[in-house]
């Protein structure tokens, strides 16, 4: 079957199948900054936003997404000073996971939350296993201005 | 130092951050056939047959192969030096199964949809045989894992398959049962640890094709490409210059992508079809089918004199290596051998013990690789003797470990897989580690309780742990340094940078040595037609292995230049030095800019080009030491545990890139943590893995590590590229003794199983 | 993984309920777990752009479409506040926020999964589920009811009544679901429901009548917390054993009287 969305401010028409999980279905249309990390929604790392808000991309299926709109990391400017950030800290290391946090995180800047508290509950379905999240959060701290 | 300690970002950072198509999956050929895997649903049985005709007649599906059809050559996966000190005990597809999840038939297709469906069209009759599911009952069991006479191992390792024994060990220093009765004090012990998963967040991916000229080139997501090329030219009884291996960026290894995984299976089916074809594992195959780490037992007695001086260290193991052998003996061999010499002192030490086969997931390399179950094991049972001794633990430990300069006999007696090296440690700061952070917890403000309410309780406990620096007299790792004509240069390692950040470390060195911005190192590593070898990252030895083979090779790369420099202008080499920029005279006002020099080497002048290479091979494996401190808070009516601070403190010698450092330090405590508090695994009665999936395998969440503060003690390793030990592994350790220690000064209630659960605290709590 | 031969997105109930009894369907909620699941249907019939992602307030309930989001229950001004902000509470620590900006009510409650925490909560709460052709339930009716035919949850109404509340979970890791979790709320009357025994939550009756007869004092709530442990059925699972949640189930009870009282 057919869709039609807005990828990064993009329009197209995608060919699917039914039950085909809009992650699969972005990979195969060349978005590989969506990654498969664990198939259950629960490691955070294929996460997009539709419509403007997070989901994890291999927990909907694709048809669902017909006449809606998807942002991946490529679609988000801000992507890249949260990026420098967490580049400067080393906190990317293995990279894997790090889009679908990157997409999260800007999300959560529009959202003006400022305790660290309030955003690591945000951001507990975003799963790391290189790094500890130590240094993630001194690079949120530095974009979200996180009072201390 | 300029370039070395630097906190420059890794090289390839922003390309991961965001999202740039870097990883085996985004590389592998687009028209490649999808490749998936029949699994068994027995623990243990024996193919009587298995009929694909109907599967065969799926529309798209291209090639099923079983194990009627791949050369039976018994390897091991695991991606060791060679000859390896694992048994060979693996077929590329087996008549038997061996643990529910082993491979019984590879099948590539056109999409995924036609392969799925041939999976489930495979008819397979069993033989099925009772499984081997409790390690302690596998010794002598009536059923024998590998009962075929092929398996074999590579030399004497305590291999006896017919009794389920893949490997075992004993040694003895001084007579421990003499020195025993001599002791005022003596505590006896048994410990468990479980078989943590590694949970790279890439799952375990390859891809393969042919290229023109007929040769096999594999992509994959492994931490030891050149050991992979081996071992498929074993498997499959091809020339190993027939064979490129390739490894892309990949998203974290941890040890579970050290051995050859999906790399069989695509290749045999590239050599069938001659077409290429891809392996993307599923979560649930990554946990049920590739590895995890060692589960072990520890039986543990310590003696002491009643002035707190420790005698006596008797470890006594069984470790379950699942189906199949994959680092069973060296994984046992450095429970001891990275813990024991932290307490080198003693008057008599053993270690002795078996390591077995049973029907379960094959256990392989992690993190710690042993040191972490003998370290929980050991570092446990120190406090209970300081207790029992009435003694301070961290007096006691202060009183009995290992200090800078001094020596152990163990590193002697016990290596990986055979005899060690002897070596005095050089440096070890292991002192000021307990030191520092005993102040940054405030030990002595905080031991071992506070009551914070009437439920919940407050405790602090510790460990310290060492690790090694590469396997010394084995593991090799090489450079090639290339000067450009722009004054750049290309560092070619083998060296495999799993997203460590060991490229931009390497540059680093090489960038120090030639006094040049590390920004003017271009690094390509590990591909095996490209750069020179390297055994790959494992046993914490890229900075210090390989990081000596680039700074060998940077200082011949230097001395190039001065040569070529002083022909330039005429000189003698002895009055001619160069700055990073320009190769001048030294007492004079000649100079030539090292890119004027390059190019006229290139084109114009004496042409030729400057390539520097070095090989090295450590004949010492200098540990990097750390303590780690918990602080815990235990809610007596739940058995939660809170963990509230976390402290590690880490001499590593020098920190080449003190960012990357630190961040491998944090990540390996919170992997420790997982395997502490969190990261349980339960089998069905029948032999399946049911914490197969993230829903139920819980890894640390952001929200369940506390306060994590890594600090680094001023040290300087003599035989170390600019001081370097090595740091990847090195903070696993501690926290499954820390914690534990922490929870019983909290409410004294002691648990030797881990992870510790609030099930298992609650429990232990109303027995008490 | 679920296989279906058509995904169809109906604009409003009615046509989906059509398509639901004609064909071999099933509804897509969330569709989260429903992926999972390994079977094979023939139509998908998606909700999503059906219009029941509404919230309403009125002066004496509020009403949920079953296709909104639980993160709504964070974000949503109406939702936030609610009973103090109870279920923003109790939302808030459920999987993470992605997976909370794709789970729904109805995808919650119509399965009636044994893990959830907001069950629980909301079954002390009074709350009445609205199915599309078998009409209005108590959420304590509907958690017994076999229904005897395909039906869609159209919308939840939580009536705003004076309550007092408190909600009490047990994890290992904090981003899990509950080993156990017990919901507990106080007007005229006290209710008490326990979840995730793994089973869906019940409420606690006879320990309710005892403290509706006894009052609620620290004596009253003793003797209670140890009658819910001994009166609500507890299983083994993957998770914990049966007699942890026994003994864990007496101290969340306890605390939440505790909140209470």
């Amino acid at each position: 079957m057919k869709i039609n969305v807005t990828i990064n401010n993009e329009k197209k028409e995608l060919e699917i199948a039914p039950d085909e999980v809009l992650l699969d279905v972005l990979r195969r249309y060349g978005y590989h900054s969506v990654r498969r990390g664990c198939d259950t929604g629960m490691c955070g790392i294929c996460t997009i936003l539709l419509d403007g808000r997070p989901v994890p991309s291999c927990s909907i299926f694709a048809a669902r997404v017909d006449g809606h709109e998807i942002t991946t990391v490529e679609g988000l400017p801000e992507a890249k000073d949260f990026a420098k950030l967490l580049a400067e800290e080393g906190a990317d290391q293995c990279g894997f996971c790090s889009p679908g946090l990157i997409v999260n995180t800007v999300y959560l800047k529009k959202l003006k939350i400022k305790k660290m508290e309030e955003i690591q509950i945000k951001l507990i379905g975003n799963l790391c296993r290189c790094t500890g999240y130590v240094g993630q959060h001194r690079a949120i701290e530095k974009f979200l201005g996180v009072e201390k | 130092m300029k370039e070395v300690t630097r906190k420059i970002p890794k090289k390839d950072a922003l390309g991961l951050l965001l999202g740039k198509p870097v990883y085996t999956d985004d590389l592998a050929p687009k028209n490649s056939l999808i490749v998936k895997l029949l699994r068994s649903p027995h623990a243990f049985a024996k193919i009587k047959n298995i009929d694909i005709s109907e599967a065969s007649k799926i529309e798209g599906v291209e090639c099923i192969l079983t194990y009627k059809d791949v050369p039976r050559n018994p390897i091991t996966r695991a991606g060791q030096g060679y000859p390896e000190p694992s048994p060979h005990d693996w077929y590329i597809l087996d008549e038997y199964v061996r643990y529910v999840g082993d491979e019984v038939a590879i099948v590539a297709g056109k999409d995924e949809k036609c392969v799925n469906e041939a999976l489930k069209k495979i008819k397979v009759e069993y033989e099925i045989f009772e499984p081997v599911l409790d390690f302690e009952k596998a010794e002598g069991h009536p059923s024998i894992i590998h009962p075929e006479k092929e398996t074999h191992p590579m030399f004497e390792i305590g291999f006896d398959a017919q009794k389920n024994i893949a490997a075992s060990y004993e040694m003895e220093i001084g007579s421990v049962e003499e020195e025993l009765k001599k002791c005022d004090v003596v505590i006896s012990e048994r410990f468990y640890t479980q078989a943590q998963a590694h949970v790279a967040f890439e799952p375990h991916t390859a891809a393969s094709y042919i290229d023109m000229h007929g040769r096999l080139i594999i992509i994959s997501s492994t931490q030891v490409p050149f050991h992979v090329r081996r071992i498929i030219a074993e498997a499959f009884d091809i020339p190993i210059k027939n064979i490129r291996v390739i490894k892309p960026r990949i998203g974290g290894g941890f040890g579970g992508k050290q051995a050859v995984h999906g790399e069989p299976f695509v290749a045999a089916v590239t050599l069938k079809t001659g077409k290429p074809a891809k392996i993307v594992y599923t979560r649930q195959e990554v946990f049920e089918a590739t590895y995890s780490r060692h589960p072990m037992r520890y039986d543990i007695t310590l003696g002491a004199s009643k002035d707190g001086k420790l005698k006596v260290i008797d470890m006594k193991g069984l470790s379950d290596t699942g189906a199949y052998g994959e680092h069973a003996l060296t994984t046992f061999m450095v429970a001891g051998s990275k813990t024991l010499p932290l307490y080198n002192k003693v008057d008599a030490v053993r270690f002795s013990g078996k390591v077995v086969y049973t029907n379960k997931v094959p256990a392989g390399a992690y993190r710690g690789y042993g040191a972490i179950q003998g370290n929980f094991a050991l570092e446990s049972a120190i406090d209970m003797l300081a207790e029992k001794l009435g003694m301070d633990p961290i007096e006691f430990r202060k009183k009995n470990m290992i200090r800078e300069g001094e020596t152990s006999p163990i590193f002697k007696i016990m290596g990986e897989g055979r005899e060690g090296v002897d070596m005095i440690v050089r440096s070890c700061k292991l002192n000021e580690c307990v030191e520092e952070g005993m102040k940054l917890i405030n030990w002595k403000e905080k031991f071992p309780r506070k009551k914070i309410s009437e439920t919940k309780y407050r405790g602090v406990g510790m460990a310290i742990a060492m690790q090694g620096s590469g396997i010394a007299n084995i593991d090799m790792g090489a450079a090639v340094l290339k000067l450009n004509d722009d004054g750049s240069f290309n560092l070619l390692i083998g060296a495999t940078d799993l997203g460590t950040g060991s490229d931009t470390i390497l540059a680093q060195i090489a960038a120090e040595v030639l006094n040049v911005p590390t920004e003017d190192i271009i690094v390509y590593s590990s591909d095996t037609d490209l750069t020179p070898f390297d055994v790959g990252a494992y046993a914490s030895s890229t900075t210090y292995v390989s990081g000596n083979a680039v700074k060998r090779a940077a200082e011949k790369m230097r001395k190039l230049i001065i040569k070529e420099g002083a022909l330039k202008l005429g000189l003698d080499e002895s009055n001619v030095d160069f700055d990073g920029k320009y190769i001048y005279e030294k007492n004079g006002s000649k100079k030539v800019s090292l890119k004027e020099l390059a190019t006229v080497l290139l084109y114009t002048e004496n042409q030729k080009q400057l390539i520097a290479d070095a090989s090295y091979v450590g004949e010492e494996s200098p540990p990097p030491f750390m303590a780690g401190f918990a602080e815990v808070e235990v809610d007596i009516e739940t058995g939660k545990v809170k963990l509230i601070n976390y402290i590690a403190v880490v001499d590593c010698g020098v920190t080449i890139n003190p960012n990357l450092a630190r961040i491998q330090v944090e990540g390996g405590l919170v992997q420790g943590i997982g395997m502490a508090l969190f990261e349980d695994v339960k089998y069905s009665p029948n032999g399946k893995l049911l914490t197969n999936n993230l829903m139920h395998y819980k890894i640390p969440s952001r929200a369940d590590i506390g306060n994590i503060i890594v600090k680094f003690v001023e040290s300087y390793e003599p035989t170390g590229p600019f001081g370097a030990k090595s740091v990847a592994e090195i903070g696993i350790d501690t926290p499954p003794a820390a914690i534990a220690n922490a929870i019983y000064n909290a409410v004294g209630v002691r648990i030797k199983t881990l992870p510790i659960t609030p099930e298992k605290v609650l429990m232990s709590l109303n027995n008490k | 993984m679920i296989q279906f031969n058509e995904y169809l997105k109906p604009k409003t109930i009615e046509e989906a309920y059509k398509l639901l009894i004609t064909k071999n369907a099933e509804i897509v909620g969330g569709g989260a777990f429903l992926r999972l699941s390994n079977r094979k249907v023939d139509v998908a019939i998606d909700l999503f752009d059906a219009n029941l992602d509404f919230v309403k307030e009125n002066d004496n309930y509020i009403e949920i479409g079953s296709m909104v989001v639980i993160s709504a229950f964070e974000e949503n001004p109406i939702l936030i506040n609610l009973y103090n902000g109870f279920l923003k509470n109790v939302s808030e620590t459920i999987l993470s926020f992605q997976m909370r900006n794709i789970i729904t009510i109805g995808g919650t409650l119509y399965p009636k999964y044994g893990f959830s925490d907001l069950i629980t909560a909301l079954l002390v709460l009074p709350t009445e589920i609205y199915l599309y052709k078998s009409g209005k339930f108590t959420l304590e009716e509907f958690l017994k009811t076999k229904l005897a035919h395909k039906d869609i949850l159209e919308k939840i109404v939580i009536k705003k009544e004076n309550l007092k509340t408190s909600f009490q979970y047990i994890r290992n890791s904090e981003y899990d679901f509950s080993i156990l979790n017990v919901a507990v709320s106080k007007g005229e009357e006290v209710k008490i429901a326990v979840g995730a025994r793994p089973g869906v939550a019940l409420l606690a009756y006879k320990t309710m009548q005892f403290l509706n007869e006894n009052g609620l004092n620290e004596e009253t709530i003793i003797k209670a917390s140890k009658m819910v442990s001994d009166e609500i059925p507890f299983s083994d699972d993957i998770k914990a054993s049966k007699e942890y949640r026994k003994k864990v189930c007496e101290a969340l009870v306890k605390r939440a009287l505790l909140e209470v009282m």
